[in-house]
């Protein structure tokens, strides 16, 4: 690719912010996942335009772009709402009662783990392990991580929400 | 800089700290901060400011202590006082009780079995030194083995060095460190690569996490002094990207010792030259797994390969790698400066050293420990970990994750190293260790780690991909009281199916939690199929009748 001008999808300032992750990584398609790392801090989700785009610009066929995007769980392809509620589902939180946790989030709420609710105001996600065992069991409620917390209580900050 | 320089520069810091009467240091470890440690600190020093002691007394964010369930915890040094459950409006009492007593309600006990009972090589500076500054790690002797291995030894010695220690891999397999560093360092072809998993993918479990977070500069030297060994001159560091603040301070880390030249071209001022580059996870568990972890570096899917031609030989871009766990490569600069024999003379016959375990679940004093290998289960969990809360009865301890298994009282006693634990159809693994009681149901236990490999399974083999969801889906019918003897005897069958044939580790182990608890807890089992009925009343029954 080196020889080909790079077109930015549009004028969004966060374009370049991907595009300097590819030129930092000569535009090798080894590059790839730590672009998509990119895409996703600069827009919070991965779309059909940011896969063609980064396809292109790396020289990698959009089927190995898609399979890396949909392999790994830490990409998204479904923006997430206003706010987001991750329950940390690792072997301490679930023998502590995470279960319960989703239970009563989900009659609550009335969304599944990874769905956001009709008015796109919250997101419902599950973490495989968030490495605060100690703190079992351990919801993240906008990146602040809450310890050793019980349905009530998740409930009681949710409604703060709405 | 050139060595003398790097001395001076430790020796300015040494002096620097010992012109404080007092240290005083705050967790911020994730746990510590998800509690608001910062605003401790922040209160701390705004206190010091406040009563003009900021001559006298230093404020330091440090990492990890260790007692989690206790956080946040805050250390007063040189006078050794540990106080736990601190909140941001305890700051005056502690500054006030530097000079005067101690604040007596927030004490700690130091002398309690959960400090004394650990013996500390890896996680030896943590909470002792700011992450975030290489001077203070320079002034507790950090980064002198890499500077003796540099000068005084050549490749091959300290490959020796490793083997005579007796490391064994911390990721969880125990294959032979130094066996490993040598095939490299044989391996015919250029360049080498090192590579250091910090991919901890284990439910249950926050080692690396802890060390990556609380001394980035000791794996920095570690893979250096591999680098040095094995002859490559390029590293990678894979860290999950769950990990924000330790892929921040291994950033940071990074900067540091390039900056003062222990990183980079010609290290203090020797011939040798080595690069070290972050490369983010992306949340997969088989990339634990050293071919897909290769395969992830290189920006694709997380898909294992078969082996051999094993990494040693033929892995990063088709040449030799090396690929070392976080806690194995923390080892390093401990053997180099201590020797290996001190090293041996640590743990058992065949498992030296120490080994962290997250000690996790229902257990009084959750939280990062550090062993001597061949302690015995009861000891971690009895006297370090506190035993049971509650009045509780203890049932099983879990270790290994996904691919370990369920340990019952009756084999408490046995010592922890890697032979005795796969005796019993565990595994070390990378040191989540998980306490149950009578209220966790085992097959609930062992439907949830099914359905963890289902769901990981990379899908590249048939008997992972199918044989982890036809498991998963007899488990899941023996916990709705649905299923018969015959099924059982089918999940049995696949157990042995999936273990023997599966292309990788995810695979191959991904029974282990089954076959556990079927071969100490099978009343249970049972109990779900024949009586219909879950003994610690976690499964809610669709045949809550008994049909006879």
């Amino acid at each position: 690719m080196s020889n080909e001008k790079i077109v930015l999808p549009s004028d969004d300032k966060r374009w370049r912010l991907v595009n300097a992750t590819m030129r930092r990584h000569g535009y090798s398609p080894d590059a790839l996942i730590e672009t998509l790392h990119t895409v996703q801090e600069a827009f919070g989700f991965l779309d059909s335009t940011s896969l063609h785009f980064v396809a292109k610009s790396l020289g990698v066929p959009l089927s190995r772009v898609y399979g890396v995007a949909t392999f790994y769980n830490f990409f998204t392809m479904k923006p997430q709402g206003d706010h987001t509620c991750v329950v940390c589902l690792g072997t301490a939180c679930y023998i502590k009662g995470a279960p319960d946790l989703i239970a009563s989030i989900q009659q609550e709420m009335g969304i599944k783990p990874g769905e956001t609710t009709a008015d796109k105001k919250v997101s419902l996600l599950v973490a495989r392990c968030l490495g605060a065992c100690g703190l079992a069991p351990a919801v993240v409620l906008d990146g602040e991580v809450a310890g050793k917390i019980g349905p009530a209580e998740v409930i009681e900050k949710l409604r703060k929400w709405e | 800089m050139f060595i003398e320089e790097i001395h001076k520069l430790a020796e300015q810091e040494k002096e620097a700290q010992s012109a404080y009467q007092h240290h005083v240091y705050v967790c911020t470890g994730t746990a510590c901060l998800s509690a608001h440690s910062d605003q401790i600190q922040d209160a701390l020093n705004q206190e010091v400011k406040s009563r003009g002691l900021e001559k006298v007394c230093k404020i330091t964010g440090g990492g990890c202590r260790g007692l989690c369930a206790a956080g946040p915890m805050v250390s007063v040094e040189p006078d050794n006082i540990l106080y736990q459950a601190v909140e941001a409006a305890d700051a005056p009492e502690i500054i006030q009780g530097l000079s005067d007593k101690p604040v007596e309600r927030l004490l700690c006990n130091t002398d309690s079995s959960f400090f004394t009972r650990q013996s500390k090589i890896v996680l030896n500076n943590s909470g002792d030194i700011d992450p975030e500054r290489i001077e203070d790690y320079l002034a507790v002797g950090g980064y002198e083995g890499l500077i003796m291995a540099l000068n005084e030894l050549t490749p091959p010695q300290v490959v020796e060095m490793i083997t005579k220690s007796g490391l064994r891999g911390r990721g969880g397999a125990g294959y032979p460190t130094g066996l490993k560093w040598g095939t490299v360092a044989k391996a015919i072809g250029s360049p080498k690569y090192v590579i250091c998993n910090g991919d901890e993918g284990d439910p249950g479990a926050f080692m690396d996490r802890s060390v990556m977070e609380a001394n980035p500069h000791a794996i920095i030297e570690g893979m250096a002094i591999a680098a040095y060994a094995v002859g490559a001159n390029q590293g990678y560091l894979y860290v999950r990207a769950e990990y924000p603040l330790a892929v921040k301070r291994l950033q940071m880390a990074i900067k540091q010792a390039t900056k003062h030249n222990l990183l980079g071209d010609n290290i203090a001022g020797t011939t040798f030259s080595f690069k070290l580059d972050i490369r983010l996870g992306a949340g997969a568990f088989v990339c634990g797994e050293e071919t897909a972890l290769i395969a992830s570096i290189e920006g694709k899917r997380g898909n294992p390969r078969p082996r051999p031609p094993y990494p040693a030989e033929s892995g990063l871009w088709g040449k030799p790698t090396l690929i070392n766990n976080v806690e194995t490569i923390t080892n390093v600069p401990s053997i180099i400066n201590k020797g290996a024999e001190w090293f041996a003379s640590i743990g058992t016959e065949k498992s030296k050293g120490t080994k962290v375990f997250a000690l996790t679940g229902r257990i009084t004093h959750t939280g990062l420990i550090e062993v001597p290998m061949g302690i015995s289960l009861r000891e971690i969990i009895y006297d370090i970990g506190g035993g049971i809360p509650d009045g509780r009865v203890f049932k099983a301890v879990q270790t290994g994750g996904p691919s370990g298994g369920c340990i019952p009282e009756a084999h408490l006693d046995m010592p922890v190293d890697y032979e005795s634990l796969a005796k019993v159809g565990s595994i070390m693994g990378s040191g989540g260790m998980i306490v149950m009681d009578d209220t966790s149901c085992m097959v609930d236990v062992a439907k949830y780690f099914m359905e963890f490999c289902k769901s990981e399974s990379c899908g590249k083999c048939v008997p992972c991909r199918v044989g982890t969801s036809q498991m998963y889906r007899i488990l899941d019918s023996i916990t709705r009281g649905e299923a018969t003897l015959d099924d059982l005897a089918l999940l049995e069958e696949l157990c042995d199916m999936v273990a023997n044939t599966s292309l990788c580790g995810l695979g191959q182990a991904a029974p282990n939690p089954v076959k556990s608890t079927l071969k100490f807890f099978r009343d249970e089992y049972m109990a779900h199929i024949v009586d219909k009925r879950c003994p610690a009343g976690v499964c809610k029954m669709t045949h809550a009748e008994v049909v006879r």
